[in-house]
This record gives structure tokens, sequence and C-alpha cells, in this order.
């Protein structure tokens, strides 16, 4: 075993200094001279959120983490456990570490952390390119079938049935196919496309180059967000290292296929993760969604067969073809198979992505993983699953198994994955509010239903929040909600409506006090608070005082604490640390 | 102060062949100038026989272009759902109200841009700010004026 060093680095590990860990590192190892006898591996992120975590693999401890590493804390790192094999105690990963990973079963996260990203040396000897040489050596037919028997469905939102698409794929005569990696990750709360992107971009390359020899096609191209620097960089970096190498471009490993792949920024538009939109975005023009049929498979890109698939979805691929269908069908339900990435973010103890076999519930997966509520004593409220396109579901439901039929019957859809967790302190008018607002903006304004109908929406929410709701103002709600999903043209417009829908099913009696008591229980709404301190329960601790960024509150030590409503601009700093909720 | 004309032709050179153009050749203007210039529009618009409502449709269909001039530093306040529940629409009523402008907009002494983004995928750091190309993760509303400041005083 080499003695190696692992950093995690992809954007959040970046964010949080792990470069200049990483300096540290080579300096300090430097200066002892012992540069040459460990191997320092900038990584991605492995997927929980603790700062910057750092591996130490030696053949005397065998494999150590350490979290939340800061750059003053390598020389007592290297002292310690690299000369004198004693590790670090209080700088090691505690039982959250360990819980997070417990439960999980990563095979699209299995590199993520673990590998060079930058260095395709890492990735082949991980088994890497392994699986497009198997392939190569199959019939197109016989690898699609693989596929199909596999059963695996799409990532990033419908789930259909990844095989099948590729089967449509394959059959129209055309001498230009295309394959298309969807990287347009647009719902808010899902972050597993950058991940593994940052992580591991061979496997999705990989995957891609396995895509074009199934369905016939000599290009490739990745639809990435411009939001995600990092993940274009190290694409660029991936694809020109398989090319060096052989595994994209002419006669790749000396076979007669060709394939190559090109890289197309996004500019900021939600819409363009539908996969019309996103083809007329790399063609050059506005992301609006044309009518299907024709579906890409048949006319798509440059009017040519095209295939379109997520990023989670293509890194699932060289996993198949190298375990078997039978293997990947082992996993998950009867009709969801394998696992899938989930976001875990909001008020939960661990933030980040796990990834777990379809089926598992909601519950295990926040209370497992997750760690359970971030805050001491907070019971889950709600959980907001598949981003705008899907809903909150509330605590009873938390017992629902994770797989495309069971979500979809809550009212929510899995979409790509993003899981946000809910507290008592979340106002779930104001996450319909949000959402709505999220739509309305990200509207592409082609189809009425959609450009006015939730525009319409948006307005009387605005009301019920503001205490000018109506009871009948519910009712439109639901009309509107169901007009919208029957006439929209594109899964955009068609799902819109579902968190309003959901939190209306789920939870009726809070929209009952905004309209009814002109009321927010979870003192969200600005509106419907008065920023009044209320003496009978305010403990004069003077929390609030000192958290005010613009010195609204007037405290002395022993005194009430009182609010100058003329200097207050209604920010919540002072609820939000009040510990006896004390401010209406 | 002129815009270098020479330089968005080189820029339009390097794109003239390629197959669905416009959006990369926009792109790289607005990274070179930092927003596009009116004059870019016209002079894509004869070189590449596009008719300039073509290309403003581009530019103002997406989120990313700019059509006037940038402040030196850009704000981006995520508005993400794990950032809208963990207070990251307070964080941006409260630099708006700092900074005396409204998102979109940059300040009079042309020193700050302030722009919201759907999402940045950190939502594991919730609520994150990211000023030029640096990540603030865990904000607080607290912390904002003194990180002005920061930037303030870099020359």
């Amino acid at each position: 075993m080499q003695n190696t060093i692992l950093i995690c680095m992809g954007t959040s590990g970046i964010s949080a200094g792990a470069e200049n860990v990483a300096k540290n590192f080579e300096i300090e190892l430097k200066n002892r001279n012992l540069r040459e006898k460990y191997k320092i591996v900038r990584t991605g992120d492995r997927g929980l959120f603790r700062d910057v975590l750092v591996d130490i693999i030696t053949p005397e401890l065998g494999r150590i983490t350490y979290e939340y590493i800061k750059p003053e804390h390598v020389p007592q790192i290297v002292e310690e456990h690299l000369i004198k094999n004693k590790p670090v105690a209080k700088l090691q990963a505690g039982d959250d570490y360990k819980q997070f990973f417990a439960k999980q079963q990563r095979i699209v996260l299995s590199n993520c952390g673990e590998i060079d990203p930058e260095n395709i040396e890492d990735y082949i000897k991980h088994d890497g390119y392994k699986a497009l040489s198997k392939a190569l050596g199959m019939a197109p037919d016989e690898i699609i079938q693989e596929i199909e028997l596999s059963g695996l469905r799409g990532r990033g939102g419908a789930g259909f049935s990844t095989g099948l698409k590729w089967r449509y794929c394959r059959s129209p005569k055309s001498d230009i196919k295309y394959v298309v990696c969807n990287a347009d990750e647009g719902d808010p709360g899902a972050f597993m496309d950058r991940s593994v992107l940052e992580g591991d971009p061979h496997a999705v390359i990989e995957g891609m180059a396995i895509a074009g020899h199934a369905i016939g096609a000599q290009e490739g191209f990745i639809y990435c967000r411009a939001e995600y620097p990092l993940a274009i960089k190290r694409l660029e970096i991936a694809i020109s290292q398989s090319k060096t190498k052989g595994f994209l471009g002419n006669n790749i490993l000396g076979s007669k296929f060709s394939f190559d792949i090109k890289i197309k920024q996004g500019a900021g538009a939600f819409v363009c993760g539908e996969e019309t939109a996103l083809l007329a975005s790399i063609e050059g023009h506005a992301g609006r969604p044309k009518p299907r049929p024709p579906f890409p498979a048949q006319k798509g890109l440059w009017d040519k067969p095209t295939l379109i698939n997520n990023v989670e979805t293509l890194a699932n691929i060289r996993h198949i073809i190298m375990k078997g269908s039978k293997w990947f069908a082992s996993i998950g339900t009867e009709k969801s198979k394998g696992t899938k990435v989930f976001a875990l973010a909001g008020k939960v103890k661990n933030t980040g992505l796990a990834e777990v076999p379809m089926g598992t519930t909601i519950r295990e997966l926040i209370f497992g993983p997750g760690g359970g509520m971030s805050k001491r004593g907070a019971k889950l409220k709600a959980v907001q699953i598949g981003g705008p396109s899907g809903g909150c579901l509330p605590d009873s439901l938390a017992d629902t198994p994770i797989d495309y039929e069971s979500i979809t019957k809550t009212g929510a859809i899995m979409g790509s994955g993003g899981m946000i967790v809910m507290d008592e302190s979340t106002c779930m008018v104001d996450i319909a509010k949000f959402f709505l607002n999220f739509t309305v903006e990200e509207s592409c304004g082609k189809c009425v239903p959609c450009r006015i109908g939730l525009k319409r929406m948006l307005e009387i929410i605005e009301k019920i929040a503001k205490g000018e709701g109506k009871k009948e103002h519910m009712d439109f709600l639901y009309e509107a909600s169901n007009t919208i999903k029957n006439t929209s043209l594109c899964g955009l417009g068609q799902t819109a409506p579902n968190p309003v829908l959901t939190t209306l099913k789920y939870f009726h009696d809070e929209y009952e006090a905004h309209i009814l008591e002109k009321r927010c229980p979870a003192h969200v709404c600005v509106d419907l608070i008065k920023f009044e301190v209320d003496k009978e329960k305010c403990i004069k601790c003077g929390q609030c005082y000192k958290a005010c960024p613009v010195d609204a509150i007037n405290w002395e030590k022993g005194e009430y604490a009182a609010i100058d409503k003329d200097k207050c601009i209604k920010c919540k700093a002072c609820i939000e640390v009040c510990p006896v909720g004390g401010i209406e | 102060m002129g815009t270098d004309l020479f330089e968005i032709e080189k820029i339009i050179k390097k794109y003239r062949k390629e197959k669905g153009a416009l959006i990369p050749l926009l792109q790289n203007i607005q990274s070179v100038f930092g927003y596009i210039p009116r004059e870019s529009v016209e002079l894509i618009s004869k070189e590449l026989s596009i008719y300039p409502v073509e290309i403003y449709e581009i530019l103002t269909f997406y989120a990313q272009f700019h059509l006037t001039p940038r402040g030196k530093h850009t704000i981006k306040v995520c508005q993400g759902t794990a950032c809208h529940v963990m207070g990251g629409k307070e964080l941006l009523d409260f630099i708006e109200n700092k900074l005396k402008i409204k998102e979109g907009e940059t300040t009079k002494d042309n020193l700050f841009s302030l722009e919201r983004v759907a999402c940045l995928g950190c939502c594991g750091m919730a609520p994150v700010i990211v000023i030029d190309d640096n990540f603030y993760g865990r904000c607080k509303i607290q912390e904002i004026a003194q990180l002005l400041q920061k930037y303030r005083e870099v020359k």
C-alpha cells in the first residue's frame, strides 16, 4: 500500500480552504524531506459537508479520516500521524461521519472523494474504461439488452427506461446521431451531478462513449450549467486526457468506432433541463420546449436522432456493463432498480450526498445518513422532494419507500433527488410561494397556462402571505393548478403546481391560519409578524440586541428589549436567536 | 470609453464556422468585457448575417447575459431551496438594503453588482453567497457588513 494523503477538493472543499491545506501538506512534507514518501491526491468531494476532509492511508495505521481541517492543523498531523504514527484523535472524523456513510451503497459515487479527477491514470487504476473496452467487443443490441434488463431508469426526474430510450435511438437509420449528456442540473436543492462531474468526470465520458457505440452515434455533447465552472474545467481536462489515451477520437481502442465529445455551457435558464429546450439551446437558440412527438430519439439535435441521458444515469452505465444486468437488478425494488443519490440539505444534521438503494424510506434516509434534525429537539415537519416539480411531504408520509411509483403516488415526484428537510420554523405557504416565484421567473413564456396561470397563482399566494387572503383563494389555487397541469406544453409547466397542491393537501391548516387568523404559525411571513417584544416571554437576555444588524433593538442589562420600528428592516435575525420565542 | 472593436472581431472569427455558436460567442464576449457592449451586437449581426433582434432574444432570454457594465465585484446570493429555508432571502434583502440597490443592479460607485442565482449546488453549506469567485457558506446576516467592507478595501 502506498502512503497516500487524500484531500477532498470539490467546490465545497475548495470554498472551505482545501487548497491551502493541500499546499501546507506539500510544504510541511518538503521541509521534513518526506515529500517523496507520500502521494498527495486532490479528489472531488466525498459527499458529506465537513469543510475540509483529509484521509491519510499508511501501512502502519490503515486509513484514517480527519474532518474540519484547517491549514494550521497540518504540522501537527504530519508530526504526530506521519512521523510518530499516532493519529491526532481530536481531529478525527466522529460518529456522525461514520453514520453518514454506514447505510449507503455507493455505486455512482464510488470514486468521488477517492480518486484524482484530473488524472486519468487514477481512474484507470480504479477499473476505468474497462467497461468501454468490454462494450466494444459486444454487439450494440447486446449492450442495449443488458441496459434494458438491468431496469435502469432515467435519474433526471421522469424515470423513463434507459434501455428502451437507447433502443428507440438505435432503430432510426441515420448517418449522423448524437449522444447528449444533460448536465444542466437546475433543480434548486440538487447537486449530485455537479459532484459526479467534479469527482469522477471520466465515468460520465465512459458512459457516453458506450451509449454512442450502442446507438451508432459519432458525436456527443455535454450540456453543463455555467454555474458549475469547476465541473466544466474538470470535464475539459478529462476529455483531452481520454483523447490522448485513445478512449475518445477515431477508432477507439483499435475498433471501428469513433466518438468525440464537446462541452456546451448553459447560460442560466432552468427550462433548458427539459430535453427539447436543451437541444434548442445547443443549437444556439433561446431554450424553448417543443411539442413531442417527434421525440428527440427520432428528430433531435439538428433534426438527427439524439439520445439524451442525465449525468447520474450515464455514471451507472459502466458498472452495469462490468457487473452485469442481474447484479444491478438485484438492488432496489421491483420496478425501481439500483441506487439513487439524494442531496440532503436544510434542517438536517448531516448535509450532503447520500447514495442508497431504491426502496429505502424517506425516514431511513433522514435519520440514517442524515443523522436526524439539525436543531436539538426540532421535529420533522416536512420534506421537500423533487425540486420545483416535486412536493412537500409531511412527517406522516416519511415512511414512504423511495421508488418512482411510491413517490409519485404522494403527489411529489422523485425528480433529480433533491431532499430539503424542514422543521417547525419553515412556513409551508412561504415554500409554495418560493417555488411559484421560481417557476414564474423560469417559465419560458411559450405557452399560456404556464406563463399566465403560474403568475396568477403567485399573486394569490402573495396575498395569502400578506394576510389579505380569502377563503375562496384556496379553491382558485386548486382549480388553476389542475388546469396548468393538464394544459401546459412541457414538463416544467405540467409539474409546476405540485408544490402548491401538496402543501394545500398536507398542510391545509397552515393556509387557514394565514387566511382566517392572519397568522403565520412558523413566524416566517414578515407581513404577519408585528416585530414587537412580548414582555411576558422576554427573559431580558439581550440576544436579539446582539443579533440585530441595524441596531434597531434597544436593550440594557436587566431590561426588556424593545424594537425601534423605524429602524427595523424585518430581517428576522432577532426571531432566529430569541431562545423563548418572545418576538411577535 | 470606446469598446475595442478589434477584440470583438477576433472573437467572432473564432466561432465563425462552428454550428450553434451564437451562445458560446456571446459568452466569450462577456467573459472579456464583463457585459455585452451594444457595438458587439451590431458587429455580430453584420459579420454572421443574423438580425440584431435574434441576438437580443438570446441576450434577454438567458439570465447569464448583462447589457450594462458590471461593478468591480459581483455578489451572487443563492436563492435555492436549501438557502431559502436557511435564510437566503433575508440575506438578499439585507444586502439590497445595505447597498441601496436591487438585485440585478450596480452601486453608483461601480463597486458592487448584486445578483440572485437560482441554485449554486452547494446546498450543504446553505445559505451561500459568492463574491467574485469566493464562496461564503453558512453565511450570517451579522457578518455581511464586515465582508462587504473587506471588498471595499481591495484595491
